[in-house]
């Protein structure tokens, strides 16, 4: 615990995001950070790659009905896969509804991933195996699981560092708060990436937060706030990675804001043309982050034709994969819902799950 | 034997349960040092190091939130709400995660957690110190709630809550913390999700939990000197509901009178009411009552007695249920039946 006359004040962040390629795919210098290595910066564009294929055929998959709703994250893939690779194999991960890409790109099953919004339960892989939180749907409120985890591990003598997802809306919830005082006040190493998208579905961030950026937060709390281009895979890999590398040996959690953008509507249901402006859409698809990347990395000789077109190859097999999955998944057993409630049903479950059973039966 | 009280057996609880188990940990606000405002930990931060006792920032969803987090990663939180109306902020993290993980994730991430709040009246507190929150939580399917009202089962119940792989609200009935009783711990009592009789009786049943159980005892006794034989039965777990205990005892004596301290509209008592009105409909003699609080926000402390039942409330519930049914008219009686044994179940056999 650190005493009053032991504390230094952190730096405060820049209002200008930290960027390592910019719109027009070139390199540019940056003081806090150096860009990862070529080879990081193709698995990168890979998983971006994979990742919005996965986002468009879910999306897809939800307008057919074949999904109950698809919150899309179409367009903040540099955020949603450059966080998670920053990871080592035994941190963890805690992500929202918004954040499928991120799961997939974890390693969990895509269809596993699709369950919850499939609506066949309400998550569909062991969170134990890849170690991700199941997709957490009230805002901001898995930020303190994720402290309490990594206190849990450190109690029991294990480095494991943990990545909180969450958007500009929630940095205004109480439980983000919380969430992030109990992470300082612990010195816990927990990396809050705030994917800011401007929008908190049809709230613009200036009617949710005043602080000159949303990584200022950080400072009030003793933690380090970093700003960075969230469409720009290299910075926020580079800043989130040292955000859990300095939270790994001691020096306390982050808050990482990411600015980018959600070009898709909230989910499927939502209408954002009686919201925001076309012209801001565009403003944003110049801006992204698959293609600038992509540029640099051609330009450098890193990528050609025939890398782009494996990875595109690789997308197409896992989409169809998907579509394939999906639609035979079983349909999920009325049994299953006294199963785990409690470690054993009770005697009132019991008796409950045999007149579900008569009622099925009688139809 | 040592006399000991509640708030006593509480701490030799947490004493030998983080004894035992490495994985326990207990944290909240103002735990640490200072043994928490009811003195429940006390000594345990000087005994087992701060990095098994200690205070935490002053935020109860933050306190329940990273005790999910600890839980899911195998340690075994204790985690302290001071007072009932202050677990409020923590509700959410409550109803939507200690409640519901095992069941979102399949029985994969499970949350052997618990959350020990102090609550109900009498005590002389003022405002926000005395509600009695335990339907909110006992309505929530996936928690087990609850609540000791004996020194001997505020040890046993609170071990056994520690030890359960499900998440468990144990509610402190804080007016009886200093109730005494001679216990030499450790001590087992039954099974924290069963009711227990307190006392037999044959004409009717009271039913209480937690700090209702004394003064449910006390109105027995006093009922007894009215010629009522009054049989007590203390809930102990809220959820669960022991319908078996229950429905024994009131099949017996043929009435059914619910005690608590809480408000009575959609309180608690309510769901006991129902739950008898089903299974002993034919063996009731009268309506189940309740006495329950006022439905009023809690009182000041100056006015709390006219709220919190007492024996003569409960005696006056008792004098209204009904017993000049008793009275049975001899020709419905069928010729050769047996006598009946007592006023109670003269109008059943009559019936059947």
């Amino acid at each position: 615990m650190k005493r009053l006359d032991d504390r230094i004040a952190p730096p405060l962040p820049t209002l200008e995001p930290i960027r390592l390629v910019d719109r027009h795919g070139r390199r540019v210098a940056d003081p806090t950070v150096s860009c990862p290595s070529p080879t990081t910066l193709t698995s990168l564009l890979r998983a971006m790659i994979v990742g919005r294929r996965f986002d468009r055929q879910a999306g897809a998959l939800a307008r057919q009905g074949r999904l109950a709703v698809y919150p899309s994250s179409y367009g903040q893939e540099a955020c949603q896969v450059a966080g998670v690779l920053a990871l080592a194999e035994q941190d963890w991960l805690f992500p929202t509804y918004r954040d499928s890409v991120a799961l997939v790109t974890r390693g969990v099953d895509p269809v596993e991933t699709l369950t919850l919004l499939r609506g066949d339960w309400h998550s569909g892989y062991d969170p134990g195996l890849h170690r991700c939180a199941p997709q957490c749907t009230p805002l901001a409120t898995n930020a303190s699981h994720a402290v309490g985890l990594t206190y849990a591990a450190r109690h029991k003598g294990e480095d494991v560092a943990a990545l909180v997802l969450m958007g500009d809306g929630a940095t205004s919830e109480g439980d983000a708060h919380e969430a992030y005082n109990f992470a300082a006040v612990w010195n816990t190493p927990v990396v809050f990436l705030v994917q800011n998208n401007g929008w908190a579905i049809s709230v613009p961030l200036h009617r949710q937060s005043a602080a000159p950026t949303l990584a200022h937060k950080a400072v009030g709390y003793g933690m380090r706030g970093y700003h960075v281009d969230g469409n720009d895979a290299a910075a926020v890999h580079a800043v989130v990675g040292r955000a859990l590398e300095e939270a790994r040996a001691g020096g306390g959690p982050a808050i990482v804001e990411a600015r980018t953008y959600r070009l898709d509507a909230h989910t499927n249901a939502d209408a954002p043309q009686r919201y925001r402006d076309d012209s801001e859409v565009e403003y944003w698809k110049q801006r992204d982050p698959i293609e600038r990347l992509e540029t640099l990395l051609r330009a450098e000789g890193h990528v050609d034709d025939d890398t782009l077109a494996g990875f595109a190859a690789e997308a197409e097999r896992m989409a169809a994969d998907v579509r394939e999955r999906v639609d035979a998944a079983p349909d999920p057993d009325p049994d299953e819902l006294f199963a785990h409630v409690y470690a054993a049903p009770t005697a009132q479950l019991v008796e409950q799950r045999q007149a579900l059973r008569d009622e099925i039966r009688e139809g | 034997m040592a006399e000991i009280t509640m708030a006593q057996a509480l701490n030799r609880a947490l004493r030998d349960a983080l004894h035992d188990d490495p994985n326990v940990v207990v944290y909240g606000e103002d735990v640490g040092p200072l043994g928490g405002v009811f003195r429940v930990t006390d000594g345990l931060t000087a005994q087992f190091g701060e990095d098994r006792c200690f205070d935490s920032p002053l935020a109860e969803s933050g306190i329940v939130g990273t005790a999910v987090g600890m839980a899911s990663y195998g340690l075994r939180p204790v985690v302290e709400m001071q007072f009932d109306a202050f677990g409020y902020p923590a509700f959410e993290q409550v109803v939507s995660h200690v409640a519901k993980m095992r069941n979102r994730t399949r029985g994969r991430m499970s949350l052997p957690l618990v959350i020990r709040i102090p609550y109900g009246g009498g005590i002389g507190g003022v405002e926000h110190h005395s509600d009695s929150s335990e339907a909110y939580y006992a309505h929530t399917p996936g928690l087990r709630v609850i609540t000791p009202g004996t020194p001997s089962d505020a040890y046993s119940m609170l071990r056994e809550a520690i030890a359960c792989p499900d998440p468990v609200v144990f509610l402190e009935p804080k007016r009886r913390y200093w109730a005494k009783e001679e216990v030499e711990t450790p001590v087992r009592t039954a099974p924290m999700d069963r009711a227990v009789v307190r006392r037999t009786g044959s004409d009717v049943t009271l039913i209480a939990y937690g700090p209702m159980v004394a003064t449910a005892l006390e109105a027995a006794e006093a009922a007894r000197e009215e010629g009522r034989d009054v049989e007590v039965v203390d809930l102990r777990s809220l959820a669960p509901f022991d319908d078996a205990t229950v429905t024994a005892s009131v099949r017996k004596t043929g009435r059914a009178l619910v005690v608590h301290e809480a408000a009575t509209f959609a309180g608690y008592g309510a769901e006991v009411a129902a739950r008898v009105t089903e299974r002993c409909f034919h063996y009731l003699e009268a309506p189940v009552l309740r006495v329950g609080g006022l439905d009023i926000p809690y009182p000041p402390p100056r006015l709390e007695h006219h709220h919190l039942p007492d024996v003569d409330r409960i005696l006056d519930a008792i004098a209204r249920l009904q017993w000049e049914a008793d009275w049975v008219d001899p020709d419905a009686v069928p010729s050769g039946a047996r006598p009946p044994a007592s006023g109670a179940r003269r109008g059943r056999e009559v019936r059947s």
